[in-house]
Formats: structure tokens, C-alpha cells, sequence
């Protein structure tokens, strides 16, 4: 099927740091409603389909998908979990108007990480179990014949504990790739400083952002290394929030109130899960801008991309993705951030939202945030950091430590 | 045309099964990881306010004024016609058994051998068929029917912490229902 | 709307416990769809990855860890779930990706190692409760089950030797299946109905195994099929449908969720009158109660009359509708989603003719699979006709 795909609503919450008032149902409620109201439907009626983008670790639960459709206005309705980052919610919608089935979908992607106490032990969880946990820190385990006995003398070891020494925090592999990366391309640690510094800086405009700061380049190379190269401000904090988008065919979005967002195509792809065979030159953000590419006739990134929002939950990371989705040459990244064509007056300015450093890491959310701020800049809706002259915009993300995944969405007004 | 193959499909069933013996005997290698995985949810205003309640000794629902309905447990949304629910409503702590289940297998999996006896409980004053889950007590499991009207039993008040676990159980109301 | 069909399928062994990783599980299915489809990795467009709680494999963005097993390293890929659905759903994703024009070729892959949760995996369905309302009262997945088959066998008083009869069909059907964990020729109703009493009235025999296993399907555009098979299966109509959390405000008796995801999938496919129109199915049976409910829910027949159909021998495998064919999950196994293996890959070996000793001798022409999942709350629809 031949039809264009519309971004016609979006909904957010604030991000906060802490969210204790609410559970994570009001908080997709308060998004969800908004974006509802944003795109004019109603979605007992209007929505013929609801993508939510959550992993059930996170969450907290076994099958979170349980948790999601009374919240988001789903009972009795076609209404789904994908397993990944919002920008892949975002793809599927997509395809599933391709079809010609549906015609209005709606995309929720959020995070209650404050819920998850043991962050650390659960990114850890991630790793494989026989070649990469191990290698974290010491398993002492007791014979495992189906029923390891724990006598009182000898009681239950805390495996997996933060608290336990020797055990290393997941992140250790940002470390790795940091290395990895300025090495290979000599781009300097104060070059990534500058990232953390123009991010932060950028979230004063952003409305729902929770960490933007005015600090210096010295204050980022003067913060503790935590995983050297990486320092403790490198890293993006975490924090809770809610995004929704609603999308729609052509024909339905020019009946609806409002200026249509065009979703002009995504891609996305994983490299192999183990990290000891990886390159670390962020591929899949490779791959999957040249599947995203091809979908949207975009030949010359670098001359159409008005403006970029990539991921960067590590300050590296903006610089990395830059470079991987053809937007800057390799190891010209760190230059074009120094020359000032990164910022919001620059050739192409990159995180104008503030990123995940400025407004926080929201873990799967992480995409839709990315995509919320480039159609806020296409709809000419981003008060005082709006661009002018923005028609063709990119959103990527990447699913976070340990994965080697990545989708790309880019969007046209 | 393809069909109509006598050969069966799938061809062949790869996979090696290990079998409770080889465990036992070590045949096979295992690896073992525990992780620690802890949370504390926030519970939001609706079962936040509910658990408070409970620990008062009353059952408390939300209404939705457009459905006409009054929910329990409440929430914030309604989730049918998708607004913000308009307001807190007292109901009764007796009601009738919509289902139930006599069980011999505990949380764990564990067989047990006085059975626990749970069920969900529509609440007198909700909407129909608008409850909980919870256990039965000061019956026996034969007594135990679908349409019985129950009561709650409350903990004495100072053991109660704001959980659903300050209801006991529900016992059998005497005089009501069949 | 391009037709997407079916050129591959392949399943693994299920058992209680296998010994391989869950990453090599998924790669043995994998190998056995591409062998009988005849592509390799390169022809792969995208993948699809259905996988039910991590908790079960015991590792956090399980799908990630998955992928190279599944034939996506260096791929497009993506996992969907929904939780016990996800055994149908992820080949509806996988018509989408294709149905859309995204995709050409698709893989669809499902994995499940219950196997690796310790002590049991019912340790795992221990956090599907809500956390608030339900976990403090040290729940039990097998009481939910129990509850709502007593709902149903109430409203329509239905005697539990009828719901035990399709425990023995399955089983009984299950001995044509290379895969199968429990096949049995000689079980009768009175072992049923004699076996322990775990949640009355749910009987050991009226549940199905935890086990370890995948599956695989390779999806691909109905032009392009025609390159590698003659006469291609198609996926005429998907369906899902999710009912609201709060599983203490419904009548459990009748899933109307499943006839939603039903009604969708049959307007999709044009079938107006489902009983007359499907020649077999497969509906989702972790519990003998489920197949008889969801029949029901998939409008083959009158609400409480999946019974009286299951005790007249309509339901056998040479009976007017055959139910569960492969055996289904009492038969073969349940690894969550990989049940694909019976709701989704038997309809493709039904239709093909290629189920050997289990062929239905009827020369089916369309058949419908189901799915359920979540905390009894999504139904997942898949019609295939040849």
C-alpha cells in the first residue's frame, strides 16, 4: 500500500527524577490522554490499534503487557507489547497502516524506573549468563543438583548485589567503547565534555526536561571517573516520564485538526549480542539509518538532515551516532561540536530537546523523547529554540547497555 | 500441486533432553545467577487511598459518572469510556462469590493439605460483578458455592498496615443468599 | 493489502528440560524452516523475535540475547509479546512487516527455556500478579485457571468429565508428533478425572507441561512465493484483542476478547459464517477447560456447547471440526511461545498436507489458530488458507 503516515498527535508527562505520587498508570494516562486530545480522536472509538514499548525487568513484573490497556484507552481492543525502544513502536504503527487495516495507531513508550531499586543487578542481568556475568565479579555458588541448600551457618550468598565488592556496575562496557572510540578516532575527553555541557544547556528550553544545568567544560573533566574514560556527569541520570504519539493514514490525518507530521520511514537492526565478537563502532546505527534512508529517498544525510536528535545517554555516544549515521565524517564529530555546528544556531543542531543527559535517561522512552522534540521543531511548536527553515529531521536511539540495537526514525514536514 | 506428501512434518525434532537423573548425577553442566531484583511502586492516588481505607476498616470505590458505574478496586480512569473517574464512594465490606477455587497448591507450588480456599468476591454497593480476589474462612470447602453471600472479617484494628491482607478472609452472612 | 504466505516452518523437541541454550534452540528451528523453505540467512529481511516473560530464561532484554540464534545478527529485528498470545502474535507481526511492503521475506522466530527458571517456572508467574491487590495474598497462577473454569462450568453447568475428554483427545493426538512431550494412546477419562486434585477443579491432567523449545516460520510476499513453492499457503486474516487488567470486574465464563480478535480476523479473511466456512482449528489449550472456552470464543459454536461437541466426537481429528489436531498444548507441550509450533506451524503442515500421520483426512481448506495470554485477557487470531 501506497500511503503516507502521519504523525498527528503527541502527549507528554513531566520528567522527574522521582515520581512517587503517581504509578505508572496515570502516569501513560496523563501522556496518552494528551495526545488523544492533541490529534483530536477519541480512542474508544478512533484508535484501531495501541502499540505500548516496555520491558517487563524495568516494569517489574513477569508479563507487563497485563498492566497497560485500561490506562491507555485499549480495553477491548487490538492493543500490543513490543519489546524495544519507542522508535520501533513508531515502525510497527507504521507498518501496520501500511496494510491498509489500520488507520490510526497509537505508540506509548515510558519509564518507572524509580520503581526499580536494584537498578545496577538488573542491567547486569542482562548479560549472558554463561561468558559475560561471571566475569563481573566472583559466583560462589553451592553445588547446583536441583536444589542448592542454604544451612544456617552458611546462609544465602547476595549474588548480584551492588553492594557486594568485586561486583562491577554493568556500565563498565561504556568504558570499554569510550576507550574504544576516542582512540580510534582521537577525539579528546573534553570534546565529550562538551556534549554533557551544550546538553544540559539545551534543556533550559525544554519544558518537561529534569536535568538541565549550566556548568562548565571543567566541571564534566573535574566530575570522578566511574568507568574510566567515562566520568560520573558523562552519564545520563535516570528518570520517569511518558510519551505518546498517535499516527494516522493520509486521508484520516488531513481530516483531523492538524498540521501533519510525516513519519517518511525507520529502520532498525542489532549487531550480535556478544560483545566480546562487537566492533563497537555503533553499527547498527549504521544500519539501520541506511535502512531508514532508503525508506524516506534520502541520498545526502548531511545535506537534507536539518536537524538531529541522537542518542546520547553517554556523552560519547552523540558524537559516535553522528558520525554513524553519516552526519558527520568519521572522528569530524568532536570538530563540528567545537566549531559550534551542533548547537542550536549551528548547521546542524543535534539534541535541541537536551538529550538524555539534559532531560534524563527514560529507557525505552528514550526514542519517542528524541521523536517528540523533532516534530515539536517541524510543527514550529518549540518556542524559544526554534529553528527555522526545519523540514526534514532524524530520531535515533539505541536500547541501552549491554545491547547492540538501534532503530532510526526520520521525520518531514 | 505440492500437497498430499505422505512424509509427516516436521521431519525430525532436534533438541537434546535432559532429564531430571542427568541433573541429579551432574552429567550435564550448569551454570547458576541469582540476581537481585528489587521494587518499591509507587501505588497512585486510587489503590493508595483503597489500602488506606482498609486499614480504617472500609471498602472505598470510585464512581464514573458517564458509565454509571461504581468501581472496586478504584482507579483514577475509567477505563470504558476513558476519562478521569468523578468521585469516592463508601460501599459495603459483605457480598456474594462470583467464583472460588479449593486449592491444594500453595504460592510456591507447594503441595499443601488443608486447602486454601480463595475466590473473587463482588461487593455489595459496586456495580455487578465489580470485586476482588480473596480468601474464604469459617466454612467448610463443601459450603463453599458460587452466589453464596459472604462478609468480610477484619483484623483487630492495630495489626492492620494498609494492605488487602487487613480483610482476613470472608466468612458466610448469615440470613442472606441461598 | 499484499497476501503474505507461508513458505517454511520448523520446531524443535519440547521437553521439560533440553539441554541446549535458549540462543541454540532458536537456531535449530530456525535451520529446520529455512531448510524446508529452501532460503538462507542473506534472503532474510527482517526478523521477528516472539518470546514470552524473561524470567523464564532468566536474563533481562532477552531478546537481545536471542538474536543471533534467530538468524538476526547484522539484521533488522524486533521482539513482540503478549505474554501467553505471543505464541500467534508474533507471526501476525510478522504479516505485517510483509503485508506492508517493509519486508519481503520474514522470519519468525519463538523461544521459550522454562526450563532454566529455578525452582520451578511457575516461580516466574509469581510477579504476573498485580502488586498491590493480588501478590499479598501469596497467589498461585494455577488458582486463576481454577477460578475461572469453575465460573464456566457453572454458568453452564457442564459435568467435569466432559472438560476432561479433551485432555485425553490431545494427548491421544499428540502421538503422531516427533516433538511431543506428552503423548499418550491409552489415557482414558478416569485417568483424568482420578488424577491429584491440585485447585479444585483443576486436575494434574488438566494441565499442560512446562517446557523447554522453539519454532520457526518464514513469512514471505505472496509473489515472491510462488519462486520457491507452487501452491503457497496464505495468511488470510490476523486478529488480536486485549481485555482491561482488572480481571475481577468481568465474567470470566466467556472470552470476549477472543471473539473480538476472532471477528477481526474473519472480517479480514472475508469469512461471514465461521462454522460453516473453517474446516479445523487450533485453539489455545494450556488447560482442557481453554480449548472448550476458546471455541466458543472463536464462534465456532454456541456459548457452553463446546462440550457437547468435544463428548459427540465432532472434535476428533476425523470428526466435521477437528480441534487440535497436533495434539495441542496437553499433547505436545507448552514453551509459551513456542506453541507457535502447534497454533501457527500446524495450520501451514495441515494445509500443505504435510502433517503425515496426523493429516486431517478431510482435505482442509482453511483453518484458524489462536492464542491467549496475559492474566486471561488477550486473545491472538490467525486465519490460513490454502
Amino acid at each position: 500500500m501506497n500511503r503516507r503516515i502521519a504523525i498527528v498527535g503527541i502527549g507528554n508527562t513531566d520528567f522527574n527524577s522521582m515520581t512517587p505520587d503517581v504509578s505508572w498508570k496515570e502516569l501513560m494516562f496523563e501522556a496518552c490522554q494528551k495526545a488523544y486530545i492533541d490529534a483530536g480522536v477519541d480512542p474508544r472509538k478512533d484508535v484501531d490499534s495501541f502499540i505500548t514499548c516496555a520491558e517487563d525487568f524495568y516494569e517489574g513484573f513477569s508479563i507487563f503487557d497485563e498492566f497497560v490497556p485500561d490506562q491507555i484507552g485499549a480495553t477491548l481492543r487490538p492493543c500490543c507489547t513490543v519489546c524495544g525502544d519507542g522508535i520501533y513502536g513508531l515502525g510497527n504503527a507504521f507498518m501496520q497502516i501500511k496494510t491498509g487495516q489500520m488507520d490510526v495507531v497509537s505508540v506509548e513508550a515510558h519509564s518507572k524506573i524509580s520503581d526499580l531499586l536494584t537498578f545496577g543487578d538488573v542491567v547486569l542481568h542482562a548479560y549472558d549468563p554463561l561468558f559475560e556475568k561471571p566475569v563481573s565479579g566472583p559466583v560462589e555458588r553451592q553445588n547446583y543438583v536441583g536444589s542448592p541448600s542454604y544451612p544456617k551457618e552458611k546462609p544465602k550468598p547476595i549474588v548480584g548485589s551492588s553492594n557486594e565488592k568485586n561486583r562491577i556496575h554493568p556500565y563498565f562496557l561504556a568504558g570499554l567503547e569510550m576507550q574504544h572510540y576516542l582512540k580510534k578516532t582521537g577525539t579528546t575527553e573534553e570534546q565529550c565534555a562538551q556534549v554533557v555541557v551544550k546538553n544540559k544547556k539545551n534543556a533550559f528550553n525544554t519544558p518537561y526536561a529534569d536535568y538541565e544545568a549550566n556548568i562548565s567544560v571543567e566541571d564534566v573533566m573535574n566530575s570522578e571517573y566511574l568507568f574510566k574514560p567515562v566520568k560520573r556527569l558523562d552519564i545520563s541520570p535516570n528518570v520517569d516520564g511518558c510519551i505518546a504519539f498517535v499516527l494516522a493514514d493520509e486521508k484520516t490525518a488531513k481530516k483531523l485538526d492538524v498540521e501533519p507530521i510525516w513519519l517518511k520511514g525507520f529502520g532498525w537492526c542489532s549487531e550480535t549480542p556478544w560483545l566480546s565478537t562487537r566492533k563497537m563502532n555503533a553499527d547498527y546505527a549504521k544500519m539501520a539509518s541506511d535502512m531508514a534512508y532508503k525508506m524516506a529517498g534520502i541520498t545526502n544525510p548531511k545535506k537534507e538532515i536539518n536537524i538531529a536528535e541522537v542518542d546520547d545517554r553517554f556523552s560519547y555516544k552523540e558524537l559516535q551516532h553522528l558520525e554513524a549515521l553519516g552526519l558527520a565524517d568519521s572522528g569530524k564529530a568532536g570538530k563540528l561540536l567545537e566549531d559550534g555546528e551542533l548547537d542550536i544556531s549551528g548547521s546542524l543542531p543535534t539534541n535541541t530537546s537536551g538529550g538524555s543527559l539534559g532531560v534524563g535517561n527514560c529507557f525505552e522512552a528514550t526514542g519517542l523523547q528524541k521523536s517528540l522534540e523533532i516534530v515539536t521543531q517541524l510543527r514550529g511548536h518549540a518556542g524559544k529554540k526554534q529553528l527555522s527553515d526545519v523540514d526534514i529531521g532524524i530520531a535515533q536511539s539505541w536500547r541501552g547497555i549491554p545491547s547492540g540495537s538501534g532503530a532510526v526514525a526520520i521525520f518531514g514536514r | 500441486m505440492m500437497s498430499m506428501k505422505k512424509e509427516g512434518y516436521p521431519k525430525y525434532a532436534p533438541g537434546t533432553h535432559v532429564s531430571r537423573k542427568d541433573i541429579r548425577n551432574k552429567n550435564k553442566t550448569y551454570t547458576w545467577w541469582e540476581p537481585e531484583v528489587q521494587y518499591s511502586w509507587a501505588m497512585g492516588p486510587a489503590i493508595s487511598r483503597f489500602l488506606q481505607e482498609l486499614k480504617n476498616g472500609k471498602i472505598i470505590a470510585r464512581c464514573c459518572n458517564k458509565c454509571d458505574r461504581v468501581i472496586v478496586p478504584p482507579r483514577m480512569f475509567c477505563e470504558y469510556c476513558y476519562k478521569p473517574t468523578d468521585k469516592w464512594l463508601y460501599i459495603k465490606d459483605t457480598g456474594t462469590v462470583e467464583t472460588f477455587s479449593i486449592a491444594y497448591l500453595d504460592g510456591d507450588a507447594r503441595r499443601i493439605k488443608d486447602p486454601i480456599l480463595i475466590g473473587v468476591i463482588s461487593i455489595d454497593g459496586a456495580s455487578p460483578q465489580h470485586g476482588f480476589m480473596h480468601y474464604f474462612g469459617e466454612m467448610k470447602p463443601e459450603e463453599l458455592h458460587i452466589g453464596m453471600k459472604v462478609k468480610a472479617v477484619w483484623k483487630p484494628e492495630k495489626e492492620r498496615t494498609g494492605a488487602i491482607t487487613d480483610i482476613k478472609y470472608f466468612k458466610p452472612l448469615k440470613g442472606g443468599g441461598k | 493489502m499484499r497476501k503474505v504466505a507461508v513458505i517454511g516452518a520448523g520446531m524443535t523437541l519440547f521437553r521439560r528440560i533440553l539441554q541446549e541454550t535458549g540462543k541454540e534452540l532458536s537456531f535449530l528451528a530456525t535451520k529446520m524452516a529455512m531448510e524446508d523453505a529452501g532460503i538462507e540467512k542473506k534472503d532474510l529481511d527482517m526478523v521477528i523475535m516472539g518470546s514470552a516473560p524473561d524470567a523464564f530464561d532468566g536474563i533481562h532484554l532477552k531478546g537481545e540475547n536471542l538474536l543471533d540464534g534467530a538468524a538476526a545478527a547484522n539484521k533488522p529485528y524486533v521482539r513482540v509479546f503478549n505474554g501467553g498470545g505471543t505464541g500467534v502474535f508474533a507471526p501476525i507481526a510478522g504479516w505485517w512487516h510483509v503485508a506492508s511492503g517493509v519486508a519481503d521475506v520474514a522470519l519468525v522466530v519463538c523461544e521459550e527455556k522454562m526450563g532454566s527458571c529455578f525452582p520451578h517456572p511457575q516461580t516466574a508467574f509469581r510477579h504476573i500478579w498485580d502488586p498491590f491487590l493480588d501478590r499479598p495474598l501469596n497467589t498461585n497462577l494455577v488458582w486463576l485457571f481454577a477460578m475461572e473454569m469453575n465460573r464456566y462450568m457453572t454458568v453452564h453447568n457442564i459435568k467435569k468429565e466432559d472438560i476432561a475428554r479433551v485432555a485425553v483427545k490431545n494427548k491421544r493426538n499428540a502421538v503422531g508428533h516427533p516433538c511431543a512431550q506428552l503423548p499418550d494412546e491409552n489415557i482414558t477419562i478416569d485417568d483424568v478425572l482420578n488424577s491429584e486434585v491440585v485447585a479444585w477443579p483443576v486436575q494434574r491432567l488438566d494441565i499442560s507441561p512446562p517446557s523447554d523449545g522453539a519454532s520457526a516460520l518464514i513469512l514471505c510476499s505472496e509473489e515472491k512465493a510462488k519462486k520457491y513453492v507452487e501452491d503457497p499457503i496464505t495468511i488470510a486474516g490476523v486478529g488480536w484483542n486485549i481485555d482491561s487488567t482488572m480481571w475481577t470486574n468481568r465474567d470470566l465464563y466467556f472470552p470476549r476478547y477472543v471473539a473480538n480478535a476472532a471477528k477481526m480476523a474473519y472480517k479480514m479473511a472475508g469469512i461471514d459464517n465461521p462454522r460453516k466456512e473453517i474446516d479445523f482449528a487450533e485453539p489455545y489449550d494450556p488447560f482442557d477447560y481453554k480449548e472448550l472456552q476458546h471455541m466458543e470464543g472463536l464462534l465456532l459454536c454456541d456459548k457452553g456447547e463446546a462440550p457437547i461437541l468435544t463428548r459427540e466426537g465432532v472434535t476428533q481429528r476425523d470428526g466435521n471440526l477437528p480441534i487440535c489436531p497436533s495434539g495441542g498444548l496437553l499433547g505436545v507441550g507448552n514453551p509459551i511461545a513456542a506453541t507457535m509450533g502447534q497454533k501457527v506451524c500446524e495450520l501451514y503442515w495441515q494445509l500443505a498436507g504435510k502433517a503425515g500421520k496426523r493429516q486431517i483426512p478431510t482435505d482442509p481448506q482453511i483453518g484458524v489458530g489462536q492464542a491467549w495470554g496475559d492474566i486471561m485477557q488477550m486473545g491472538t487470531v490467525i486465519v490460513m488458507k490454502r
